[in-house]
């Protein structure tokens, strides 16, 4: 089904996606938040520019957007996939629990924070270009990729990456030693059981955006993890 | 050798002629206190391990037993509280933060206390609410700005959804995790029969309480545990929880060894890991960001259910809460200094915050200035001890009250303040088995019930002394009370005259 989103509010807009109908194609979008908001079996492609919190709580369903999208995509996600043919904005993958999102070009700050995982409920993210800073803040399981695909140098991911990570991994397309982590995070290259992980997923990102997997996997890559001997703790006594 | 600092708190005293050696205090005491002497044949205690909960003491069959607060004391000294003197031990001792439960005990001023309800004599007269009508349903949400009416005349009834509870008092917030699968039960099943709400707190909903859910507020908060689809469209409200009264400010933390089975799977996160809720909402810096938190939770539920923002009372708490107002919230739920919980640190729980009652005539006062108050229910919270509470808060401003204390303590609670140990005793705060089973779900619900249908008269009787005889008529009636023994300041900020004006 297509709907012309130019001129409708978020409010008409879901209310449209809820109606009859599992396909949509939204033509002409712009600024228009929640979209597909807590949905699942939709398929829905987006032409234009959703607004925030596209996808927010969203628990199955399929979202393309052939261009960029801005802050708090995928908010608290479920299950489902979004993937982002531009940029995204701030906080993508705020607390999401399952599913995908795929982006192709950069994310802003605070991607994939408080992302984790329960049961057969495994998150990922895989971002294209660079990240902002805080990457993987608070981090509690799921894995985020970060490729940095067409950056000349190893500065992919913005300052402070996985402050208060405690669970879950990041993959960073960079060698290792050269970026900054808290004492309570390690690093080191990725392993072949890191490789074959970030393969699959590496994988799929190039069939949705025509790259060639040989070609990004050629690289080093670093992988991030909590230091399960140094957590953050803080020392308590009872009163 | 050892020295120890901290001396016995409490004394466990045995009237030895009246004990039967019957060893049921050993078998009820989780600390490992009393303990049976089998060459004596005579039952011991080990005093330091008490924690006067009183479980023992209302357990024994033969009333044996009583605990004093021992009488074993520092030198006493007007600045240096053996409360201070103890604080520096621990601390010195092991490097650690404080961390204290329930609410704030410090002796900072109670204003429920100073101020006093009025009566009518002779114009306006009272009501008998046993044989006159008497209204105490209020329904929490948005209201419009003025009537409309179609081309017919007739008057246009859409409303944004709207809470309706019996009466206006619900169950705080209180999270599985934090108390019991039992004490849970009792409140949802409780909430039920009396026709108001229970609020899940940040641990998600249980699978079995599910059937409750016209009865519950499920919330969301910064670490989004539990939240998914399923869970919003359960109940009958959604409360973004921003800040707790206890805890201004900072965040949550339910250690490892607490996430059991039945809780990582309500909070949906694995078995034995950390949960942490970090301090702020990191996608929200704004009223702007709120707003978008607030709407995407509308779009996600389909504009069927309100949403609360909670909030603890701090400095400028009126902005805050115009602010919230504006940010398409349809209830604001104000958490002040003396609120429960769980675990905090004593320091902040104790020195951070302001007293809900003035926060509350503060936020009223301001949303009636800015001409928004219908835009916005106030929910007050932060320790309502009583009936009378309820009416003062409601002749506030506030539209309904959350009780979460005196709630446990209709359950048992005897505000020992060891909730952070795990090992209540009366089966509330805890995830034993052992324990939790003391608390029969049932008893639990039915002690609730007989509380709350007891405000409620209390509520009526009162209401009709005043010749009022519906709760939106009391609400913000702020000539129905006056102050005794506050400072002019205070009754400016409360919005109330001095008793004898």
């Amino acid at each position: 089904m297509l709907i012309n989103a130019k001129g409708i509010d978020h409010k008409k807009l879901n209310d449209m996606l809820r109606g009859a109908g599992n396909d949509f194609i939204i033509e002409e979008c712009l600024g228009q938040r929640f979209i597909a908001a807590g949905m699942s079996d939709k398929h829905i492609e987006i032409n234009g520019i959703p607004g925030n919190a596209l996808g927010a709580f969203l628990n199955g369903a399929d979202i393309k957007v052939n261009g960029n999208a801005q802050d708090s995509v995928g908010d608290t996600m479920n299950s489902g996939s979004i993937t982002i043919c531009g940029n995204v904005g701030d906080a993508v993958g705020y607390a999401m629990r399952g599913g995908s999102i795929y982006v192709r070009g950069n994310a802003g700050y605070r991607a994939g924070i408080h992302m984790k995982e329960y049961r057969d409920r495994f998150p990922v993210i895989v971002i294209g270009g660079k990240a902002g800073s805080f990457l993987g803040e608070y981090q509690a399981g799921g894995i985020i990729i970060v490729l940095g695909l067409g950056v000349k140098d190893d500065n992919i991911v913005g300052n402070f990456p996985c402050t208060g990570m405690h669970g879950g991994k990041v993959f960073i397309r960079a060698a290792a030693g050269k970026i900054k982590f808290p004492r309570q995070v390690l690093s080191s290259p990725s392993g072949s059981e890191d490789m074959s992980i970030i393969e699959k997923y590496v994988s799929r990102f190039c069939e949705k955006f025509g790259y060639s997997p040989s070609a990004v996997m050629a690289h080093p890559f670093t992988t991030v993890y909590p230091d399960s001997a140094n957590p953050y703790r803080q020392m308590y006594v009872s009163n | 050798m050892k020295i120890n600092f901290i001396l016995p708190e409490f004394e466990v005293i045995r009237d030895r002629d009246s004990c039967v050696s019957c060893r049921i205090c050993e078998r009820e005491c989780s600390n490992g206190v009393h303990s049976f002497n089998e060459k004596k044949k005579i039952m011991t205690a080990d005093q330091a391990k008490c924690v006067d909960c009183q479980r023992c003491v209302a357990l024994c069959p033969t009333s044996a037993l009583k605990i004093v607060k021992a009488d074993c004391s520092f030198p006493s000294n007007g600045n240096w509280s053996e409360a201070s003197i103890k604080e520096i031990y621990k601390q010195a001792e092991t490097g650690g933060i404080l961390l204290s439960s329930m609410g704030s005990p410090s002796c900072l001023p109670v204003y429920w206390d100073k101020i006093l309800i009025n009566a009518s004599q002779v114009t306006n007269p009272s009501i008998d609410p046993l044989r006159e009508p008497m209204e105490t349903r209020v329904f929490l949400g948005k209201k419009p700005d003025k009537l409309k009416r179609d081309s017919d005349g007739k008057l246009k009834c859409e409303l944004s959804p709207q809470l309706s509870l019996s009466m206006p008092v619900m169950f705080s917030a209180m999270s599985f995790g934090s108390i019991s699968y039992n004490a849970h039960k009792a409140l949802a099943s409780a909430s039920c029969e009396l026709g108001i709400m229970y609020n899940t707190g940040e641990g998600g909903l249980h699978k079995d309480f599910y059937e409750y859910g016209k009865n519950t507020i499920v919330q969301v908060a910064s670490g989004r545990f539990g939240v998914h689809e399923a869970y919003l469209e359960a109940g009958a409200a959604i409360e973004i929880k921003i800040g707790q009264g206890a805890k201004p400010g900072i965040g949550g933390h339910l250690p490892a060894k607490k996430i059991s089975s039945e809780v990582s799977q309500t909070r949906m996160i694995p078995e034995g890991t950390e949960a942490i809720s970090p301090a702020p909402h990191h996608d929200i810096y704004s009223i702007e960001d709120l707003r978008q938190l607030v709407f995407a939770l509308k779009e996600a539920t389909n504009y069927n259910k309100p949403v609360i923002v909670k909030v603890a009372a701090v400095h400028n708490i009126g902005a805050i809460a115009s602010g919230i107002a504006r940010s398409g919230a349809d209830i604001i739920a104000i958490d002040g200094f003396r609120g429960g919980t769980g675990a905090a640190p004593t320091r902040i729980r104790d020195n951070v915050g302001i007293p809900v009652e003035l926060a509350l005539a503060a936020v009223d006062q301001r949303l009636r200035d800015e001409g928004i108050r219908h835009k916005v229910s106030i929910i007050a919270g932060g320790s309502i001890r009583n009936s009378s509470d309820v009416i003062k808060a409601l002749a506030l401003g506030a539209d309904a009250c959350y009780i979460g204390t005196a709630a446990l303590i209709a359950l048992g609670c005897h505000l020992c303040g060891n909730c952070q140990s795990g090992k209540c005793n009366w089966g509330i705060a805890t995830q034993q088995p052992e324990l939790v089973e003391r608390l029969e779900p049932e008893w639990g619900k039915k002690r609730l019930v007989n509380l709350m249908n007891a405000w409620k008269n209390e509520i009526m009787e009162m209401m009709g002394g005043m010749g009022i005889n519906s709760i939106e008529a009391l609400i913000g009636n702020r000539q129905m009370l006056r102050g005794v023994g506050m400072t002019s300041k205070e009754l400016e900020i409360l919005g109330i005259a001095h008793a004898g004006e």
